[in-house]
């Protein structure tokens, strides 16, 4: 694959007092983020790189602290290779005063326009600590995704995880929820969380996928258009069966059992719009349950300084980019899954694509590129369809499970006020039940709540605060 | 190494090909746990098998990680006497305090 630029050079850093706003800053440092930063670095642009954790690669490539001294850390991973590079290339450019690395930057807003962005982060590994506002010219927001959370009874008991939080603290701190981990939900991550998790030695009873695969091969056209893809895919089945993992398609966890942590769940078949078939029960003892519905793209800061958005073929929200990776307000770029869910090929891809359109190099690199995303695109759309959550399960929803885990809604109380108090849409729910306005925001009941209200609505939720900032953080301008 | 799948004994440091620098302390509620440098608050609890170590507001329910990546809030902890800690995103340092948080940990605010 051509790099960016083709040798290893890498330019000398230009003379800039430390005020002088950045030629560029990139908000997030995972696969679309970092390729961005790299690629615009040795394009001659001075970059700064913000994330909120302390090491670059994002939840894809996130890795385990230097002190815990993993010398493999390629075994949770992937298509390490892809991001081993860019770390190298970052690390030189940095090394040459061409980008900036700001770890642990918590981005809660962007202020400004084309031309004098403003990009307000908390710092810490939480957050906590003091502020900082990082000024640039051109803005690249490559914030990622966060998972999809349906609930069901008893989805709040600890041991109750999500596949993809239970694939973050394996790749981070080396660590399984439990022994014996059923892992559940929708998607292709199921898949890769559950032959990590074996990998580590977990004993994984089932894999349930509440819809199927055979979606996929509708789309022959897209398929063969994407051997990659389907090596990845193959890649995770040979995990399981080496594993000897059963995969049960069209099954869902339709409630967990235990006093204060998990002890079985229940298993259900599904029909075709997931709702539970009686008499299909089965139970299943285990000390986790891994459980998730896909990804949804994280649009904060993005729709705070009025980025557009879509409505995706999986029914979530994404910001609309062009071909260019540009968003709607003039100055800003998105790249990776922030644009639309589809993996960490696509967004290095994305990144890189981005990185040449605000150095301003149009030509070489672009095409096939831009070739290869859109066939990546298309592919990421298919699976989405395929696994996008069917209305019927709602049904496995008792009255007493809390929708909302930050303020303990529950269904009943979300139904009421849509049945008797006649809400319509997500943020009339919130207002009359609170669902949504604790301190998550809404990221993990948000797909739910909106079902319940009658569907996903053609705008995204908006948070004027990607994240929970403290009255003295705000106060500091 | 075996590389059977049924073999329970494989660890996710196995697998990672770690060795980590020397364990620490750190405790919750008091009782003294091993920690590793470098795993959050929240992966050194799930390491001694706990996963809960906070109660919510209204029912006083047990809570712990839930999304891992800082976004679900679910993992707040009391860490070193100062609330609403993502025990998911603090490394675990020697000798932290970890107190199970009850509903918003703000209870020397209570009227």
């Amino acid at each position: 694959m051509p790099t960016l630029p083709s040798d290893d050079t890498v330019p000398a850093a230009p003379d800039a007092c430390d005020d002088a706003p950045y030629d560029l800053a990139v908000v997030g440092a995972g696969p679309a983020g970092l390729a961005a930063a790299v690629a615009a670095g040795r394009l001659g642009l001075r970059v700064a790189l913000l994330d909120s954790a302390a090491r670059t690669g994002g939840q894809f490539y996130r890795h385990p602290a230097p002190g815990l001294g993993a010398r493999r850390p390629e075994a949770l991973h992937h298509a390490w290779q892809a991001y081993a590079d860019r770390a190298a290339r970052l690390e030189a450019l940095v090394a040459a005063g061409r980008v900036d690395h700001l770890a642990e930057h918590h981005v809660w807003a962007v202020t400004g326009a084309a031309g004098e962005w403003s990009v307000h982060a908390a710092l810490g590994p939480d957050g906590a600590d003091q502020r900082r506002t990082v000024r640039a010219a051109k803005l690249l927001l490559a914030t990622g995704a966060y998972e999809r959370q349906l609930p069901f009874p008893g989805w709040t008991l600890p041991g109750v995880v999500g596949a993809g939080g239970a694939q973050a603290m394996l790749k981070a701190g080396l660590v399984l929820p439990g022994q014996r981990v059923v892992v559940a939900g929708s998607g292709p991550l199921l898949l890769a969380v559950a032959g990590s998790l074996a990998a580590a030695g977990a004993e994984i009873p089932a894999v349930l996928e509440a819809s199927g695969y055979v979606g996929y091969t509708r789309r022959p056209a897209t398929l063969a258009a994407n051997p990659g893809k389907l090596a990845e895919g193959a890649v995770h089945a040979a995990a399981l069966l080496r594993h000897r993992i059963p995969v049960r398609t069209r099954s869902a966890v339709t409630e967990v059992h235990g006093k204060d942590r998990v002890e079985a769940v229940t298993v259900m078949r599904l029909d075709r719009d997931w709702r539970p078939v009686p008499g299909t029960e089965r139970r299943i003892p285990c000390n986790a349950l891994a459980v998730g519905h896909g990804l949804v793209p994280q649009l904060e800061p993005a729709t705070g300084i009025g980025c557009a958005t879509r409505l995706t073929p999986d029914g979530t929200h994404a910001l609309v980019v062009d071909d260019r990776q540009r968003t709607t307000v003039t100055g800003v770029w998105s790249a990776g899954e922030s644009g639309g869910v589809g993996g960490a090929e696509l967004a290095l891809l994305e990144g890189e694509l981005a990185a040449l359109d605000i150095a301003g190099r149009d030509g070489r690199g672009r095409t096939s590129r831009a070739r290869r995303r859109d066939r990546l695109r298309g592919f990421a759309d298919a699976m989405a369809v395929a696994h996008a959550p069917r209305p019927g399960w709602t049904a496995w929803l008792d009255d007493d499970t809390d929708v909302c885990r930050c303020e303990e809604v529950t269904a009943g109380q979300v139904r009421e006020a849509v049945a008797e108090l006649g809400a319509r849409d997500a943020r009339t729910v919130k207002l009359l039940t609170r669902a949504g306005m604790g301190w998550c925001q809404g990221r993990m009941c948000g797909a739910a709540v909106a079902c319940l209200a009658g569907g996903a609505g053609d705008t995204a939720s908006r948070r004027p605060l990607a994240c929970p900032v403290t009255l003295e953080q705000l106060a500091e301008d | 190494m075996s590389r059977n799948p049924r073999d329970t004994s494989r660890t996710p440091l196995d697998l990672a090909h770690a060795t980590p620098d020397p364990a620490f302390e750190i405790t919750l509620d008091g009782r003294p746990l091993p920690a590793l440098p470098g795993q959050s608050v929240a992966a050194a609890l799930w390491a001694a098998g706990i996963l809960s170590w906070r109660t919510t507001r209204r029912d006083g329910r047990p809570r712990g990680a839930f999304c891992g990546i800082g976004s679900c809030y679910d993992c707040l902890a009391t860490v070193n006497s100062r609330p609403n800690q993502r025990a998911c995103l603090v490394p675990a340092r020697p000798g932290d305090a970890v107190t199970t948080q009850e509903g918003t940990g703000r209870a020397d605010l209570a009227v």
